[in-house]
């Protein structure tokens, strides 16, 4: 027995393990997923996310030892946003007919998302600085940080609660579509792609990629729209304000 | 291959984003400018082939991407216990005004402007 204590307390300290727990409880979760035909629920970030903090907080590894085999896998996040361009490439003569309106959609929508959050957090007497994270929480992960950082936010909070915003996206959209009465035309699953893609960002347009391929594409279109208005707009909003 | 050199044109894309955001000090993020510089790389033939295997790998697989980031909500436990339901409370309401607003913005504008498409689709 101590000796396996021996062999995970080194296991656990090299980056290896941090890059082969990411993937493995990915893969894992991915399957169970499918498994349960994509059940909202059952989204593999939720669990990955979940089953992976209480390992390390019941083991007691620390988050920087995990991150540094999982920054192998979070760096791709860079190259994917790059990537995005390829989706809006190829949709790009449907897009020229419909710029006007989805440019109104998209700024309208982010507004809504980041307003209501800064109003609810002062409303809640949330402290300020947790009340900046939230700002550009429906920008996904890595631009939601750099915007933190420049608006007086936690970087690293503000990360979590885009991941969280994601997920309650991806959980939770299905219901409220089918509320609002969005029907599962072609003009309908553009309006829930384009609606994820700018409330719930990565994570939303995963989903919306996962149930179909235009919600997808204009998901992606949705995401990469709202991290330029937000990384423009934002910083230069809050130097108004403050 | 195709795949090996579509990362190639990606990274080498984000690096010269990085540079021109830095250099010129622009307010977007590097891979924001070298995601609209392989917008203008597109055009060109020899990219779309090897970007298009790299980019629909990597795009298909965006939420792992995130669980990294994920798992550091065990960084900020102390806040989670003193601020957590209502900091849940303000992202899940927050969350479906921004999907609401925007879903009807778009969908409601459409049905106004395009009702031939809509005919189209029943």
């Amino acid at each position: 027995m101590p000796k396996f204590v021996e062999l995970w307390v080194y296991l656990s300290a090299t980056p290896l393990f941090g890059l082969t727990a990411t993937l493995v409880t990915y893969v894992l979760a991915h399957t169970l997923y499918l498994r349960l035909n994509q059940a909202p629920w059952a989204n593999p970030v939720l669990w990955s996310v979940s089953t992976i903090a209480a390992v390390l907080l019941i083991t007691g590894v620390p988050y920087p030892t995990y991150f540094s085999g999982a920054q192998f896998i979070h760096f791709l996040l860079g190259p994917a946003v790059v990537a995005l361009g390829w989706p809006l490439w190829q949709r790009r003569s449907e897009l020229r007919q419909r710029w006007g309106r989805l440019l109104v959609a998209s700024l309208t929508g982010g507004a809504a998302a980041s307003g209501s959050a800064v109003a609810l957090g002062w409303a809640l007497d949330l402290p300020t600085d947790v009340v900046l994270s939230l700002a550009p929480k429906s920008v996904t992960a890595p631009v939601a940080m750099g915007i933190a950082e420049k608006i007086g936010g936690i970087p690293a909070l503000s990360a979590v609660f885009a991941v969280l915003t994601g997920l309650v996206g991806a959980l939770s959209g299905k219901y409220l579509f089918t509320a609002l009465r969005l029907p599962h035309s072609a003009e309908g699953w553009t309006a829930r792609g384009f609606a994820l893609g700018t409330a719930a960002h990565g994570i939303g347009a995963a989903r919306a990629l996962q149930v179909n391929a235009d919600a997808g594409a204009y998901a992606g279109l949705a995401l990469g729209l709202q991290v330029v208005f937000a990384s423009l707009l934002m910083p230069l909003l809050f130097q108004l304000l403050v | 291959m195709q795949g090996l050199r579509g990362l190639a044109w990606l990274l080498g894309l984000q690096s010269a984003g990085e540079l021109l955001a830095r250099g010129l000090s622009l307010p977007f993020p590097g891979p924001v400018v070298g995601m609209v510089l392989l917008l203008a790389a597109l055009q060109w033939a020899p990219v779309r082939e090897p970007v298009a295997a790299c980019a629909e790998f990597l795009l298909s697989h965006l939420s792992l991407l995130f669980v990294p980031v994920g798992v550091g909500v065990m960084t900020h436990l102390a806040l989670v216990s003193q601020y957590g339901g209502r900091m849940l409370a303000v992202i899940v309401l927050s969350t479906w005004i921004g999907l609401a607003v925007t879903a009807l913005v778009l969908f409601r504008r459409d049905a106004a402007v395009n009702p031939d498409d809509d005919a189209k689709v029943r």
